[in-house]
């Protein structure tokens, strides 16, 4: 197993590279000019040309491209364009906004979702499977967005219950943090509730036709029993591999999100170093996302194992 | 429909659980008042000298002060200057600081500090660059008068040292000062009437203002940006909201107190909430103009382009855009309606969408039919349905137009290339300027007509350059005004840029904030908030 986990931690290398070479290369074709960005509306040709040449950005391309990967190579993300700031404590800042969403919403997920999905497989065909199948195919269905404005105007402007944006930091108090994380979680949790209960229903399909649970029956188990520690533990595998999936939609999903619901975490970051063509903090936050993604992909082959005895690596 | 008890009991659970997890806990700091706003944009950036962006130039005006401002009517009042003098023959100003102008650090604002700050900003900005062209030498007298002599006499030096938009001339400590004008400030020292808090600015979430206990503001009541700068709210917070209907909620449900660019079709909606105010701040707006590239084909031919006067009309622009005809005035004055340089001399029979004079123009000008390489903005609601109606406008006329749609960065980008449209370059773009920075031919960027050293579109005209010099030269407001109307009599002739009207950008506001001024950039003194 250590070895296993060493090689494919060794196997993201090439995979890193990659992405670092591609976004690197994508930013400097777009037609694009921080520099421009930089000096505002009224700069003159001679003041966008004097941030250029500031910025590093009048040196040949690939001249550009070998001093950002040293840097990163030792260890330096490089500093952002516009926040005057490393990148490194930009990112740090934005983590735990990010983190926290994306922890609130895959929790809230799976504790909807797994259930669902087990109870829509044991009725399978009855009015329930098929609420629980309709609200699946209408949270696949729906933008973010749109969810996320129809909450504001139920819970915060009618009701007057919950914020309507912005995020509090866990050290400024744990109440404060989890009322203003209540409404984006929701929003962003309905497409993974989505996704993870019909996996798990059409798991649970394939596992409740199978000769052990018939015997599990037969011996008199309670059928509570037999859906959640035979069954659902057998149907595990594919549960997990479409949780560790979601993991890796959700970066893409914290950027409306966060964009939403004003929270300052990765997505946002994301989107204004986007709209500033602030390079720097792009390639970092892209190389994060595609780390973050390689390591999500090993963990769940790991979690493969911890389930299924027979697979070993 | 029912609700059933235990629905009815758990909702009444849920509700409490949430009111108890949002209850704030009482602190001493509940005490003081704190001004929740919206500006335009996040802050990023924190060198007004450093770059034109209207963020950092409001930025600017909450830390820094300046020698002179414009008041309400737009005439140039001193503000950290308590009295000026001006030679017999015009080429020697005297300038004589206010008692008790502090750093925000607490040491006294000195005759050296506003020289040095003088000179930065006149590296930088253009209509510093041009004061400075006429600039002999800076000297300090003492403390607290300094000189600056003139190779000969000009009518810039209190428009220049008063200039209410980017690059706002800010007074800051010397050694701030002397940063290389190239590079950023790091040192945020101010003497203005709030104060930065470094340690709370976070970048896309929020920047923090503590009112200057020592500020010692002028005693005149405050009137447009001069006047006295009275903090009456202890804290200001902008809040990084980039979404406006976000924005919008939050106002109506009072997490924020303050937007300051509510967008325009938001606003029937705040105007239903009684707790929403809606000011209309006749100095706060906008003109749309459309800027052709003198570079290429077809514009580089000035008949070509005096089609573009016949074809376009302000009024499709401006219901296309704003929409709402409260918001909007058709003005062909070049220097804004309502200002002392307004005047709509040459103006007769232009932009009122006259077709069919646009189609005889452009088949005299011998117009071969060369596509016009448009540039569409599409991510700015402000700006997004200019192209498409300047497109639709200038096909009537005979003109073949190729939209080009890409965000606004990526315009600001492309625009700066002289290449041929062919090859990634371009002959028109539209956009807008806020009223304070076009309202004199010297600070009207899009007029330089330098050529090559002419801003983006490079137009070309010599007599320009000449009324442009004779208006820094003259000193007599009268004599200022007749140069402006030649300018403006002359533009149509080679078209540097089309005026296409004007639009007002209110502030939206709770109700209980009062005591916003009328100044052409939003400010924060004077404003507080009440019971």
């Amino acid at each position: 197993m250590p070895l296993y986990i060493l090689r494919r931690m060794l196997e993201t290398i090439p995979v890193l590279i990659f992405v670092a070479v591609f976004v690197f290369f994508m930013l400097r074709i777009t037609p694009s000019d921080p520099a421009a960005i930089l000096a505002g509306d009224s700069a003159s040709s001679e003041q966008i040309e004097a941030i250029r040449k500031q910025l590093g950005l009048d040196q040949p391309m690939l001249s550009q491209f070998f001093i950002w990967i040293g840097n990163v190579l030792s260890g330096n993300l490089g500093e952002s364009f516009f926040f005057k700031k490393s990148v490194a404590s930009l990112i740090g800042e934005r983590l735990e906004p990010t983190a926290s969403l994306a922890f609130f919403t895959l929790s809230l997920a799976i504790i909807i979702a797994v259930p669902l999905g087990v109870i829509a497989a044991y009725k399978q065909g009855s009015w329930i499977d098929r609420i629980i199948m309709g609200f699946s195919v209408m949270g696949f269905s729906v933008p973010v967005f749109v969810i996320g404005y129809i909450l504001i105007y139920i819970f915060s402007i009618w009701l007057n219950w919950l914020p309507v944006q912005g995020y509090q930091r866990i050290s400024e108090g744990v109440g404060g943090w989890a009322l203003r994380l209540i409404l984006p979680s929701i929003t962003l949790s309905v497409i993974y509730i989505a996704l993870i209960a019909r996996m798990t229903r059409a798991s649970m399909l394939d596992v409740l036709s199978e000769d052990y649970v018939r015997t599990a029956r037969a011996k008199g188990q309670i059928e509570t029993k037999v859906l959640f520690q035979h069954a659902l533990k057998n149907a595990a595998i594919p549960i997990v591999t479409v949780i560790g999936i979601s993991i890796a939609l959700l970066i893409g999903g914290v950027v409306v999100t966060e964009t939403v619901y004003t929270i300052p975490g990765l997505g946002r970051l994301t989107v204004d170093a986007v709209l500033a063509r602030d390079y720097p903090t792009i390639q970092a936050v892209i190389l994060l996302f595609s780390f973050v993604y390689v390591l999500v992909n090993l963990m769940i082959d790991l979690v493969y194992s911890l389930l299924d005895p027979r697979i070993r690596y | 429909m029912t609700i059933s008890r235990r629905t009815a009991w758990l909702g009444s659970v849920c509700a409490m659980g949430m009111m108890a997890l949002a209850s704030p806990v009482a602190s001493p700091a509940m005490a003081q008042t704190t001004l929740r706003a919206v500006m335009h944009s996040d802050l990023k950036i924190l060198d007004p000298i450093w770059t034109t962006a209207y963020i950092v130039r409001n930025h600017g005006y909450m830390i820094y002060d300046t020698l002179f401002a414009t008041d309400e009517k737009g005439d140039i009042k001193p503000q950290m200057v308590e009295t000026f003098s001006v030679s017999e023959d015009k080429k020697t100003y005297t300038f004589t600081l206010r008692d008790g102008l502090l750093w925000h650090d607490g040491a006294p604002v000195t005759s050296e500090d506003c020289i040095a700050s003088i000179k930065r900003w006149g590296v930088r900005d253009a209509l510093g660059q041009k004061l400075m062209s006429f600039v002999d030498g800076i000297t300090a007298v003492d403390g607290k008068t300094f000189r600056m002599t003139l190779k000969e006499p000009t009518g810039l030096v209190l428009l220049g040292l008063g200039k209410p938009s980017s690059n706002t001339p800010f007074m800051m400590p010397k050694r701030v000062a002397e940063t290389d004008p190239a590079k950023q400030i790091e040192d945020f020292i101010g003497s203005g009437p709030f104060v930065f808090k470094k340690d709370e600015w976070k970048p896309g979430d929020k920047t923090v203002y503590v009112k200057f206990d020592k500020y010692k503001p002028r005693a005149e009541a405050a009137s447009g940006l001069a006047g006295g700068k009275v903090a009456k709210i202890d804290r200001i917070e902008w809040r990084a909201i980039s979404d406006q209907q976000q924005a919008a909620n939050a106002l109506a449900a009072g997490e924020i107190d303050y937007i300051e660019q509510p967008s325009h079709d938001l606003l029937p909606i705040l105007k239903k909430d009684p707790n929403v105010s809606i000011l209309n701040i006749s100095q706060l707006k906008g003109q749309y103009v459309f800027r052709p590239n003198h570079l290429h084909k077809p514009f580089d031919n000035p008949k070509v382009l005096h089609a573009l006067w016949y074809a376009f009309n302000q009024e499709d622009f401006l219901m296309a855009n704003i929409g709402d005809a409260e918001y909007i005035k058709e003005c062909k004055a070049m220097f804004v309606c309502d200002t002392p340089l307004a005047t709509t001399k040459g103006m007769d029979g232009l932009l009122t969408g006259n077709t069919k004079k646009a189609q005889e123009l452009l088949k005299e000008a011998g117009y071969d039919g060369t596509p016009v390489v448009l540039l569409h903005s599409t991510d700015l609601k402000i700006l997004t349905n200019l192209a498409p109606v300047a497109k639709s406008l200038m096909e009537k006329a005979g003109f073949k137009v190729d939209m080009q749609s890409s965000d606004w960065q990526s315009v600001v980008a492309r625009r700066t290339k002289k290449e041929a449209p062919s090859a990634g370059g371009w002959n028109a773009f539209l956009t807008a300027w806020t009223a304070a920075d076009v309202m004199n031919p010297v600070s009207r960027a899009y007029l330089n007509s330098a050529c090559d050293k002419a801003l983006f579109g490079w137009p070309c005209n010599a007599e320009m350059e000449k009324l442009r010099d004779n208006f820094a030269r003259e000193t007599d407001p009268a004599k200022q005004k007749a140069i402006a109307e030649a300018i403006q009599v002359m533009l149509p002739s080679y078209t540097p840029e089309i005026p296409l009207g004007e639009y007002l950008v209110p502030i939206a506001t709770r109700k209980n904030v009062k005591g916003i001024l009328v100044a052409p950039v939003p400010v924060f003194w004077n404003v507080e908030i009440t019971k």
